[in-house]
């Protein structure tokens, strides 16, 4: 048994078994990685998905900072029943710019893939401060505190230079003006909006609630009410990208 | 490592060992169970075959389709497709029929009852309650005092194109519309007082003297709530001689709240959210809890 006693080297000599060991990875990772990068039905390009705006950017940041993602999965399957429930699927290509992906495995709580503009945004701060107290049976806890949090972002350019690092298309007028931008999606009446629309497209403006600047919550809703509403699926055709 | 040309049987049990010695201790080679050994060979079959049916392998000119043909996409557009086809029947009545035609025919309108609690549960009850039964800020469903009019023809537009979300055919398109903030439009905390009194006594008689703040109320409030104070569908301005719980709550500290701050509620537009049928069976369902007119 000649192929046994060649097997002896590996079983032998630890650096050789592990630069084996790394060839074997190597060719396994290789063919499942690989053509992830080149094959046209896993990088389908999508119309209507944009980056993330500033404030939306910051909302964003909280919802990983709390931990949102633990009960809550943004991520609609193709089975009927979600589709039934919660609408079309998700695509990867509305997860993008998602540095990193908020997919989530565990619903405590619904899917929030489409949640953006289900609900006003009355709705989604009453909710945030005392879930209960539009939906009886919550075990959601209470993000109250997150009203009277003033948001922090005087980092939201360096945020977006890194996304941009990461592959997130953001130009320097984007990063130039983030900061105008963050604090012209909360003012509804504010002319800068229409600058905002065409660097952000569908942007949605919202009221903030906070008396001095924006608060977290307002972030967290901004970042909510555009979930899933980039894409518009009647113009969306599911075969585009087949090959 | 097993040594294969001089094999050694343990005397005890008849097994061979594997080769391996500590300080006189042998260890046993003995073969994998047998029905665990053809699972596994199994196994690799079983993936041949999944391999020739199923989508399975990368090549440099898209992956393999497999001889199924199957695709997660089809699958599910086709589980869709089925679940329209048993609802056919009765849904493709319901988009062909106005809303006067489903309520009077007793059949059709049990389908859309069901079919609109189902898709209310999923909307509608976060905001107005499992039952329609409303949250503060939320206006009660099942009742029989309507910000927007009750009926049929009524409910589908405020469904389709909400209130204050935008859509321009929907209740005061803007945002910021709605009940201004008096705090801001010259009223100060003692004519709010005194409004908020006359308010009160609306629907709780009083002897006490209210008439700077029916003064106040003629003046400002009566453009939208009506001289008889009883509201105006058009305007979405609540009747206030309603002696059912207030939208936002009818104790003093909120009614002064509504006054000074003002409110606006806001509700989604479901026109592009929803089909057509969904949203006829949604008319249908609230038209049915209670206040229907």
């Amino acid at each position: 048994m000649s192929l046994w006693s060649k097997h002896a080297i590996f079983e032998k000599n630890s650096l050789v078994l592990l630069i084996g060991i790394l060839i074997v990875v190597a060719i396994g990772g290789l063919v499942e990685i690989g053509p992830l990068f080149y094959l046209k039905s896993t990088i389908e390009t999508v119309d209507g998905v944009r980056p993330y705006t500033p404030l939306e950017l910051a909302g964003r940041n909280i919802y990983v900072r709390e931990g949102c993602y633990l009960c809550h999965s943004q991520m609609i399957r193709s089975l009927r029943d979600e589709v039934e429930r919660y609408g079309h699927y998700s695509l990867a290509a509305e997860s993008k710019y998602d540095h990193p992906f908020q997919w989530g495995s565990k619903r405590t709580g619904p899917d929030l893939a489409r949640i953006g503009g289900k609900y006003s945004d009355d709705w989604q701060r009453g909710h945030l401060t005392n879930p209960r107290s539009v939906v009886p049976g919550s075990v959601m806890p209470r993000y109250g505190f997150l009203a009277s949090s003033p948001l922090e972002y005087t980092h939201i350019q360096e945020d977006m230079k890194v996304l941009k690092i990461e592959g997130v298309p953001y130009t320097d007028d984007m990063i130039a003006k983030a900061k105008d931008d963050l604090n012209a999606q909360l003012n509804t009446d504010d002319g800068a909006v229409a600058g905002l629309a065409t660097r952000y497209p569908k942007v949605v403006a919202h009221a903030s609630n906070g008396a001095a600047g924006p608060t977290e919550q307002d972030a967290l809703v901004a970042y909510l009410q555009m979930l899933g509403t980039t894409v518009d699926f009647t113009q969306f055709n599911d075969k585009a990208s087949w090959r | 490592m097993v040594d294969h040309t001089h094999q050694d049987i343990d005397a005890a049990t008849g097994t061979p060992t594997t080769g391996h010695e500590w300080d006189g201790i042998k260890e046993l080679n003995t073969p994998l169970p047998r029905w665990w050994l053809w699972l596994f060979y199994a196994c690799i079959v079983w993936a041949f075959g999944y391999w020739v049916l199923y989508p399975a392998i990368p090549l440099p000119g898209g992956h393999t389709k497999g001889m199924l043909n199957w695709a997660s996409r089809d699958a599910v557009q086709k589980d869709v497709d089925n679940l329209k086809a048993i609802r056919a029947p009765f849904v493709g009545k319901i988009e062909q029929a106005s809303l006067q035609q489903i309520s009077a025919d007793p059949k059709l309108a049990e389908f859309a009852r069901a079919y609109g609690r189902s898709a209310f549960g999923n909307n509608c009850a976060a905001c107005h309650g499992s039952g329609g039964q409303g949250n503060a800020g939320y206006p009660n469903l099942a009742g029989d005092r309507w910000l927007w009019g009750g009926s049929l023809d009524q409910i589908a537009a405020t469904i389709t194109h909400g209130v204050r979300a935008g859509d321009a055919e929907g209740h005061d398109p803007t945002a910021s519309a709605g009940m201004p903030a008096w705090s801001q439009m010259g009223l100060n905390t003692q004519q709010i007082d005194q409004v908020a009194d006359y308010v009160e006594s609306l629907i709780k008689p009083t002897n006490a003297d209210v008439s700077a703040g029916q003064k106040i109320f003629t003046e400002n409030c009566v453009a939208c709530h009506g001289e008889d104070a009883k509201g105006n569908l058009d305007l979405g301005a609540p009747n206030l001689m309603s002696k059912s719980k207030w939208l936002y709550g009818s104790d003093r500290a909120t009614v002064v709240q509504t006054i000074a701050n003002g409110r606006a509620g806001q509700m989604p537009a479901w026109g592009a959210k929803l089909d057509q049928a969904t949203i006829k069976s949604l008319t249908i369902y609230v038209h049915s809890l209670g206040g229907g007119q």
